[in-house]
């Protein structure tokens, strides 16, 4: 009986066109590239890569300077053209460094000045804001203490703060660093909290069996658990950074981009202004890559479990 | 002859709102130095909670855990655990993730030089010292769960204990490992604890198997003392007539007299 129902299995023929045992070549590779067109090529990718991804922004502001060329090319228009800002303020574009006098100086130095500013501020509100947010991300006490009046601070506008910081400090500079400092404290100390709260039990218990002390267990396990939830923090606040320092200069005076851009609105130079705006965006843009670059460093291997 | 880790009455209840579910009731076992005990239970038996009491993550409810006649009611490295899913710090390589144990464990007592040599022994131990720069993520399962091991032996505990250390792991990885935890237990003849819920496995490599009923206030049902001559190699086992009578003990119990009722 078991012969008979396994003989049609044995007896169909076997689908195999080429003899057994016969080795079929693979077809032959027509262009074996020699080493320079491959380096050549790859060359060409990597341009490629670029161009892709810088000409399109290009094209963009081209057609943007175009429609803003014919809309306010007139004589007697509102908002100089291109052109105009080109002829009266060729020199704060193409000099960012030059100093010709104590308050004629290039954007460029004016932008460190704010610069420096912003990265005692946001240094200070880094360090303050991490050991906070730690704090109310791993105590419940200081949470249900804190994060309500965190919540309602941080709605407060950063220029509110101003008049109060300079009654404290009787002083521009120190009042503008206050200003960056409590506007960027926020987010950092929030995400830390949220990044502190995550923190995988595993890791905890990890802790607990060694024994890590409090330091330790803040250097070693939080830190760079909440790393990547840090860094957002950090991201924002210097972004709002960057947002309250323009307006905080515009109101306490002296050195800075901010100061420029009020004292070129009251010597109507728009077409200073129009260049201000333009470095302010680049530097920011630039922050935030910076700390967006350096988050990524730090966080490596982190993100990925 | 004192006990070396001894479980005295031990209750688990938890709390949570006005409910208490009572977890753990009267658990009594006395641990002998050098043993390996294995501890199975159907899922939700309580068996995780019961290591987590001996490592002292969680706090007892009522009676004690005794650690030679001294009562342990906080973590500490002379119980290292082998965590289930491994529990390598991801921004740490391999070898730095030993380390943060060594450290902690030996500063003061080794040089840097003679810590080091500790990090690497324990590392060739589970065969995982050609890959101590890379990060858990760059490894395999079976790989991370082998470093989680070094890392635990690295603290050098008087009892290991191991919190389902294979059950992430697919078949083949599993047997291997199993096959290096022998080893080591063989070599270094630390006492090992280690919560399952395959029956091989811990016929396989306990001398005793603690069985647990279901709970809710879950309990020790009965305990088997296997009756095999080690070294054991899995393959002599398989036909070997005291290993499948063990087997079928511990299988009759978990699907005869215990079986696991799903919540309806």
């Amino acid at each position: 009986m078991a012969i008979s129902t396994l003989k049609p299995v044995t007896s169909r023929p076997a689908p195999v066109p080429a003899k057994v045992g016969e080795v079929v070549p693979l077809p032959k590779r027509k262009d074996e590239t020699p080493m320079r067109s491959l380096l050549a090529k790859r060359v060409v990718a990597r341009l490629r890569a670029v161009a892709v991804t810088v000409i399109p922004p290009l094209l963009v502001v081209a057609v943007i300077m175009l429609v803003w060329q014919i809309a306010f090319g007139r004589p007697g228009s509102s908002l100089p053209a291109p052109t105009t800002i080109w002829q009266e303020a060729k020199d704060l574009i193409l000099e960012p460094f030059f100093v010709a006098g104590p308050q004629d100086i290039g954007l460029g130095w004016r932008v460190l000045t704010s610069l420096q500013r912003v990265m005692i501020g946001f240094g200070l509100a880094a360090v303050v804001g991490v050991m906070l947010g730690a704090l109310v991300g791993q105590s419940v006490w200081a949470m249900r203490g804190l994060d309500p009046i965190f919540q309602v601070l941080r709605t407060v506008p950063p220029l509110a703060w101003l008049p109060i910081s300079l009654a404290a400090f009787r002083d521009a500079n120190p009042s503008a660093i206050f200003v960056i400092f409590i506007t960027a404290i926020w987010p950092v100390i929030i995400n830390t909290a949220v990044g502190i709260r995550n923190i995988p039990q595993d890791y905890r218990n990890v802790a607990r069996v060694l024994q890590l002390n409090t330091v330790e267990f803040f250097f070693k396990i939080m830190v760079p658990s909440a790393a990547p939830y840090i860094f957002t923090g950090l991201r924002i606040g210097i972004g709002l950074s960057w947002l309250a320092i323009v307006a905080a200069e515009m109101l306490t005076g002296g050195v800075g981009i901010g100061f420029f851009i009020w004292d070129a609105w009251n010597s109507s130079k728009l077409s200073d202004i129009i260049v201000a705006l333009a470095y302010i965006g680049l530097v920011g843009f630039a922050l935030d890559r910076l700390v967006a670059m350096l988050g990524a460093f730090v966080t490596r291997g982190t993100s990925a479990q | 002859m004192t006990d070396y880790l001894k479980l005295d009455h031990l209750d688990k209840t938890f709390q949570r709102g006005g409910q208490v579910t009572e977890v753990l009731k009267d658990i009594n076992l006395v641990i002998d130095c050098h043993e390996f005990v294995s501890i199975i239970g159907h899922s939700g038996c309580g068996k995780s909670t019961l290591l987590n009491l001996i490592a002292g993550l969680t706090q007892v409810t009522m009676g004690a855990v005794l650690l030679e006649n001294r009562e342990v009611n906080a973590p500490g490295p002379e119980r290292a655990v082998v965590f289930q899913n491994h529990s390598l710090l991801p921004w740490l390589t391999v070898y730095e993730n030993v380390k943060l144990a060594v450290d902690k464990v030996f500063s003061g007592r080794k040089s840097k030089a003679e810590r080091h040599d500790w990090i690497m022994q324990n590392l060739d131990l589970v065969q995982m010292g050609h890959a101590k720069d890379k990060r858990p993520n760059e490894i395999s399962g079976g790989m991370k769960q082998r470093v989680g091991i070094a890392r635990a032996l690295a603290m050098e505990p008087k009892i290991l204990l191991l919190d389902e250390p294979f059950g992430a792991l697919d078949a083949l990885t599993r047997a291997h490992l199993q096959d290096s935890v022998m080893d080591i237990h063989a070599r270094l003849k630390n006492t090992m604890i280690m919560i399952t819920h395959d029956v091989d496995e811990a016929v396989l490599l306990s001398d005793r198997i603690v069985m647990m009923t279901n709970g809710p206030a879950a309990t020790i049902g009965e305990v088997l003392t296997v009756p095999l001559a080690r070294p054991r190699h899995r393959l002599e086992l398989v036909s070997d007539p005291r290993y499948v009578g063990a087997r079928e003990a511990v299988l009759r119990f978990l699907y005869e007299r215990h079986r696991f009722v799903e919540a309806a």
